[in-house]
């Protein structure tokens, strides 16, 4: 099982039934192959559609079915269209439970970067600010280092996507929550010490007894509805 | 009964060189592509465009960037779409990014004549700077100004002969918004269906906000 495998598997354990979700573009994206057995929830794309589903077959493809990347999509029985600002007002009002999304940095405070490199990269937010901000539950799901260097940081170095503290970082070494006291390393992955962790971790890291080894489950079945 | 149904190349003689333009559409799906294709054809240039993003070369708006056509775009996103970054890096293109849910709220606060929105996003980002913020109950929000344009370019469905508009699924996205937000709106539908077709709990857009119809092309020889 590779790094981005083995993050999706672990985030995927984290959707509960009826969960309403949106999935980022990329590795957030595979989260959905890895449901749980008996785990059912919703996905939303943000350019208007819930009850999103992967495309059954090729040659089903609907121009006006797509998701947030333009891929063609299918819809599950129940799904419904949304104009622009119905889907951010899901996004903002605090409707839609669990966003995935992926990092380039996350700091001592819980706080995401994501969106720009300055002079480097600049692709612009799109939904990424709105997500962050309005989620109930905000997952971000990212390699733990960048050639090398750590992603996890007493500050972000790069713009900020929001100053809201994240609910949870899923990487391949760890499972960090974010807390008023702190980075708090929940989880280590199977092999990894906490030590190699802190190691890897620029920020702060508090460790505990309650550290445990990160749950992975070999065989999710891909429901996506 | 005055027919609202134009031409592609009447609809855009319309469009004067230097106009700001809504244009429909999530990554090309949902554009107005015929609209787009008479706009460069005719080469209308210095357009500032507002959209939610600019494609990818070769589709939709892509194809007005490609074309060098446009002096700035109001987006939230051109990473899929290099050529537009290009023109940014080398000065010829003005890019300012908005993030998604607070351009729709722009774009709908014009059309819906309230005098801007109240958003928690972008608060503490590089998004806020230079903008006002209003406390309340405790909690900050930057304040955010209504966006018009002199036209709206909208993709739908199907229209009836007065201009009532349906979309499918996610071609939806932004058009319903723009077409509140123009001062003309020009709307292409897939087609256009006698009126009563379009049962008015599915009407998505009235007829009173579209000014003009672009007609069918005729494909089938005659």
């Amino acid at each position: 099982m590779d790094a981005k495998e083995l993050i999706a598997r672990r985030v995927a354990l984290e959707l509960r039934s009826g969960d309403l979700v949106n999935l980022g573009i990329g590795l957030p994206t595979t989260v959905a192959n890895y449901l749980p057995p008996g785990v059912e929830v919703w996905f939303q794309s943000e350019n208007g559609l819930i009850g999103m589903q992967a495309l059954p077959a090729q040659g089903l493809e609907d121009e006006s079915l797509t998701d947030a990347g333009a891929g063609f999509v299918g819809a599950i029985p129940g799904a419904c269209s949304l104009d622009s600002c119905l889907s951010f007002g899901l996004i903002r009002g605090g409707h839609l439970d669990v966003t995935v999304l992926g990092g380039l940095q996350v700091d001592e405070a819980g706080r995401l970067a994501n969106w720009v490199v300055p002079g480097k990269m600049v692709p612009g937010m799109g939904g990424a600010m709105d997500l962050v901000t309005g989620a109930r539950r905000v997952i971000v799901a990212m390699t733990h280092t960048a050639k090398g260097e750590p992603k996890i940081l007493k500050r972000c170095t790069l713009p900020l996507t929001s100053v809201r503290r994240v609910s949870l970082v899923v990487t391949e070494l760890a499972v960090i929550e974010p807390t008023p006291d702190g980075l708090v390393l929940r989880e280590v992955a199977p092999g990894v010490t906490a030590a190699q962790v802190v190691a890897a971790t620029e920020a702060r890291l508090v460790v505990s007894e309650a550290t445990r080894e990160m749950p992975i489950i070999e065989t999710g079945v891909s429901r996506t509805t | 009964m005055k027919s609202k149904a134009i031409s592609v190349q009447r609809a855009v003689e319309m469009i004067p060189d230097g106009a700001s333009l809504m244009i429909g559409g999530f990554l090309g799906v949902g554009s107005p592509n015929r609209i787009i294709d008479g706009l460069v054809q005719q080469g209308r240039n210095r357009l500032t465009v507002i959209a939610n993003d600019t494609a990818r070369p070769g589709v939709g708006i892509g194809k007005l960037i490609e074309a060098k056509l446009v002096r700035k775009v109001l987006v939230s996103h051109i990473g899929t779409n290099p050529e537009t970054q290009r023109q940014m890096i080398a000065g010829d293109l003005e890019v300012e990014l908005v993030p998604q849910g607070t351009l729709a709220e722009c774009i709908r606060a014009a059309g819906h004549g309230l005098g801007g929105v109240l958003t928690p996003t972008g608060i503490g980002t590089t998004v806020a700077e230079g903008k006002r913020t209003v406390e309340i109950d405790g909690q900050v929000y930057l304040l955010e100004l209504p966006v018009r344009a002199d036209f709206a370019l909208v993709a739908a469905r199907r229209a009836d002969y007065h201009g009532n508009l349906e979309y499918a699924l996610t071609a939806r996205n932004f058009n319903p918004i723009m077409a509140l937000a123009a001062a003309t709106v020009i709307a292409e539908p897939k087609e256009i269906v006698p009126v009563g077709v379009i049962p008015p709990d599915t009407v998505v857009t009235p007829y009173v906000l579209v000014d003009y119809l672009i007609e069918m092309e005729r494909t089938n020889g005659r």
